[in-house]
Formats: structure tokens, sequence, C-alpha cells
């Protein structure tokens, strides 16, 4: 399979190529002192790109194709799960996804956004972008795990809501609107996880809850880069500028007082090591769920009340 | 053609060109007719033959749905600090100092209590004049204050909303805005205190998205543009001219996503009429 490559990565990429070349020819020849010599130097490669990337840079790692996605989480991270479908209203958005499971020991309701992997994946999760249908069928659960008395958590990783003439007909922005309205104010906790592009309303339509974590090769924006491009310097040409000035980053988020926690990922992005990005999230998953439980309902309410409406900057 | 030219300097026009006109004679956006300031004031900026609604602001819809001298206005001098130092073609600070030069304005939303028909409520009017009626983190806070204010009162809210969307100049912490107000409408809620949302042309985007959807009544202005996407963007998604009609206000009555259309003229007597009804 030819190996996604981003701009900014072909170096590394093209040097871990060489040296699995060479490893193949290791046995007969005496090569292992430049293997080595060549490791070194990727490794310090890795370090002075990914550790030093730009805005744009982290929203090209969040859009990797072979980053993974809710469903690989779920797989990685949930015992026992099954999923349900359908808001019960229109149909089963295949955009969204979610159902009851364990994580470790704890009965879970995690609902989050699917992108596809191919052309044809892609077109039944419609790019990952929810219909009023997705975000209703969410709501559906976030009431059964409220009947249950069981813990939401929440998968962000959506370039938005489907901006379409049908999801207009029945109320796209109602639906986000009546999530907000609604996820402010269920008795349980709910953990957020921006795990790749957390893409306006489109992602805050799953996006309240008591803890707000996000992947530190994860973008969260009111719009998306090129779109702000297209309208603020009316040129599809600036998404690097715009992504910069947008401060889309978890460590960006960190400072506006908008994201709690920063998720950890390999170099390089979740994709070069999945199962230990999984493992380090059931891990903080967990540790946060401990505290959220201590919490009484009434005050857990309060304070992701509170917690909203503190986020803002403004002077008088 | 030297006779053609002017043989003195040019005609001078006086001053630069006003967003506004100020003349005493306005083109009807709708059907064009031209209507005389004074009938246009008097049918609340409406037109008398294709009943077109003229986009106002605040100052007017304060005027139309508060009985005379009762707005008193709430926390009118809180201001946006551009919290990420945004700049694109201009710095966004700059954009903020021009708009309040411009409009006379010091945000896209203005907030307070008064009386309709005697009876005490609290309102909040957003300006479209104000960089598109965008939200940002001060929109946020100020239609926050307005819910806590009727929440504390128990004063029904009233929200017009006229808005492009979330404002991209602060980033995440407009989208934030969104989850803010909703938050702080479902404790509204709780408390059992009316909302009425009304809904005047553009209604869009991340307003639309969370306040405005969340009224216990929503009232649109006729043919008002009420949505989430954009008309552009839909068309550029679908790659098909839109229908006529579609997004405007009777289509969303139509849809069911809101309960009725109502002209500007009757709008005071019906929201007085819903708020003793649900308060008696």
């Amino acid at each position: 399979m030819a190996k996604v490559m981003l701009d900014f990565e072909k170096p590394i990429l093209e040097l871990e190529q060489k040296i699995e070349e060479m490893r193949k020819y290791a046995d007969n020849l005496d090569i292992a002192d430049e293997i080595q010599t060549l490791e070194k130097k990727v490794d310090q490669l890795r370090q002075s790109v990914y550790t030093d990337l730009t805005r744009w840079q982290r929203v090209q790692l969040a859009r990797h194709p072979d980053r993974p996605y809710t469903l690989d989480y779920i797989e990685m991270m949930i015992e026992d799960f099954v999923e349900l479908h359908g808001d019960r209203g229109h149909s089963d958005d295949k955009a969204i996804v979610g159902g009851f499971g364990r994580l470790g020991k704890e009965t879970v309701l995690i609902v989050g956004h699917q992108k596809g992997r191919d052309t044809k994946s892609n077109l039944y999760r419609n790019f990952g972008m929810p219909n009023p249908e997705g975000y209703r069928k969410a709501l559906r659960m976030f009431h059964l795990a409220v009947k249950f008395n069981k813990p939401i958590i929440t998968l962000l990783d959506t370039p938005g809501a489907y901006p379409g003439l049908e999801a207009e007909e029945r109320g796209q922005a109602e639906a986000i609107a009546r999530n907000l309205f609604e996820m402010s104010h269920l008795p349980v906790p709910i953990i957020v996880v921006i795990i790749g592009e957390g893409a306006s309303g489109g992602a805050l339509g799953i996006g309240v809850g008591d803890r707000i974590l996000m992947f530190e090769n994860s973008w969260y924006s009111v719009i998306a880069p090129e779109s702000c491009s297209s309208i603020l310097w009316r040129s599809w040409d600036y998404k690097e500028q715009a992504a910069e000035a947008l401060k889309l980053t978890a460590s960006d988020l960190v400072e506006q007082g908008i994201v709690d926690r920063i998720v950890p990922e390999p170099l390089g992005g979740a994709h070069r090591n999945a199962q230990e990005v999984a493992n380090t999230l059931k891990e903080i998953l967990l540790e946060e769920l401990k505290a959220l439980k201590k919490m009484k309902p009434g005050a857990l309410v309060e304070k992701r009340i509170k917690k909203f409406a503190d986020m803002g900057a403004w002077k008088e | 053609m030297a006779w053609f030219r002017r043989s003195q300097e040019n005609i001078q026009t006086g001053g630069p060109k006003k967003d506004v006109p100020d003349g005493m004679w306005t083109k009807c956006g709708g059907c064009g007719e031209i209507i005389h300031r004074k009938q246009l004031e008097q049918n609340l900026f409406t037109c008398y033959k294709c009943n077109y609604h003229f986009r106002i602001g605040s100052k007017v819809y304060f005027e139309i749905l508060l009985d005379k001298k009762t707005f008193k206005e709430m926390d009118k001098k809180i201001r946006s600090m551009d919290p990420l130092n945004f700049v694109d073609s201009k710095k966004y600070s700059q954009r903020l100092d021009e708009a309040v030069r411009k409009t006379g304005l010091m945000e896209a939303v203005r907030i307070g209590t008064g009386e309709i028909n005697g009876l005490p409520v609290v309102v909040a009017c957003m300006d479209f004049a104000f960089i598109g009626g965008s939200m940002g983190s001060v929109v946020g806070e100020k239609i926050a204050r307005a819910i806590d204010a009727a929440r504390l009162k128990k004063h029904p809210l009233i929200i017009v909303s006229s808005s492009g969307g979330a404002r991209m100049m602060e980033g995440a912490l407009s989208l934030m805005q969104l989850a803010k107000s909703s938050a702080k409408l479902a404790q509204l809620s709780d408390a059992g205190v009316p909302y009425i949302s009304i809904m005047t042309d553009p209604t869009t985007g991340g307003v639309t998205a969370s306040f405005a959807m969340l009224g216990d009544v929503h009232i649109a202005e006729p043919a008002a543009l009420i949505g989430f996407a954009g008309p552009r963007v839909i068309k550029q998604t679908i790659g098909k001219d839109l229908p006529k009609g579609f997004q405007r206000a009777e289509f969303l009555l139509e849809k069911g996503f809101v309960d009725m259309v109502v002209h500007r003229k009757e709008m005071k007597e019906t929201v007085s009429k819903i708020l003793t009804l649900l308060q008696n």
C-alpha cells in the first residue's frame, strides 16, 4: 500500500523507507553501522519536524487518512460494544455512531462522528458530516444514558455539519441548538474528546460536557481554515495564514480556556501507533470519570453551565 | 468634442458615500417602489406595496416592540478584547473600531429591560450593521446576561436575531458562545420563564444553531432568510439552483421550525398576546 505522505514529512518517510529497504539486505551485507547512523538521523529529523509543527501542519495531521476514527477507538478501548442506530424520527445517520459498552469496568455511552477511509466508505459516512438526524440520534442516546445513569463520552471528528438542502429542510440549526441546550443539563458526567477535526457547530453539536479533552494533533475552531481564507481573504490560498490566525490547536485552546487537557500522541501523529494512543486515552478517560463520578448530578450540571458561561474574552 | 467637456471643475457631490441613504426617498428592496422616508417610518420600515421588510437595527426595533420610554439599556460598555490578535487583510481591532465609528454602536447586540403593553420584559436585539451581526465573546456574554436577568427577575425574555453567524475573528471562543447561550437558556427554561425568539432577515449560522432556535415560541418576519448554512454554500455543495423561497420564513413555517410569520406592524401585539396567555 502506498503510504500517504504529507509534504512536510516527506524527508522523514523517505528515510524510513530507505532504512527498511536496507534491513532486507542486512543479513547478507555488513551495513548494520550504516543503518544505525540513518536511524539516528531519522530520529533527529522526527524530533525537529514533529515537535515544532505549524498550525496548518497539525490540521493536516488531524485529517491524515490513516488517522484512527471513532469506531477504531471503540474497537481498541471498549469491550462488549453494542451499537445503536437511528433517531426514531427520520433515519440512521451514518456520520454519527454510538452505543453502550464497557470502558474498563465501567459501562459508558460512547458517541462520535465517523469518517470513511476510502471513497466508498466516505460516501456511506457522508465524509463524517452529519445531517440533523445524526444530532437527534445522538440526543436519543444521551437520554438513554441518563435513564440508565451511565456516563457519556463523545468523540469529535468532523469537517462540519452537512450543508445540504435536505439538512436545512429538516432543521440542521435546530438539531444542533437542541443538543447544546440538552447536553448542558444532562445529569450524568460527559467527557468530550476532539480526536481529529473539530469544525464549528457540526462538532460542538455533540461537544458540550464537563471535561473537554483534545488530541495533540487535532484542531477545533469556528470555521475550517480554507473556508476562513475564502471569506476573509477572498481566496482559498491563505489557509496557512487562516490556521495561524484562528489559533485552533490543542495548546491554543488550553490557553483560551476552552480545553482542559491535551491527549498526547506519538511523534508523527496518532496513526503512527494507534493502539498506544487508544491505551493512553482509555487511561485518561477512566481517571477523569473517577473524578466526575464523585460529584452529585445537580452540582455537576451547575459546574458545566458555569464552565461554558465563563468562556469568552471581553472588557467593560 | 471640446464643446462637450466641462469648462469648470467637476461638480462636487459632497462628502463620502454613505451606506445608509438618508435622503427623503428610498427604493424598496422587494418591488423597487420609491418610498418616502416618512411613509417608510410610518410603516415601520416595510413596503406598503409588497410588504418587503427593510433591515433595521436595535434602535428602531426597541421602539417598535416596547412602550415609549420604557427601555433601559444594560451592560452598554462591554467591548471585545481581540483575544487572538486576529489579523486577516485587516486587524480585527481595527475592524471593531471602524464598526463602532460607522454604526455608533458598541457591539452587534444591545440588551435591556422594558415594557410591552405594561408587561415588564427583558429584551435583546442584534444589529446586522455591526460586522454582519456576528457573535463573538461580547454578543455571547450580553445574551447570557440578558438571560440571567430574565431568570432572576422572572420576566419574559425576547431576543430579536439578525446575524451572519459566529464571528470568525475570535476563533473557537466565538464557537463556544453557542454553547454558552444555549446552556443559559436551559437554566431559564428550567426556571419556567418564557422566551420568545424573533428571527429577522438574515438569521444564519451559529446564532440560528443556538439561541434563535431555542425559543418557547418562534416568530419570523416575512421572507426573512433563516438557516444554518448560507444559500451560497448549499448551492456549491449540491451543485444545483435552490428552489424559490428556500430558507425563507414561510419555508420554515411549512417545515415546522417557526410557529408563525408575523408582519412587523403586528409584532408588538402578537408578542403581547402570547406573553399574556402564558403568564396569566
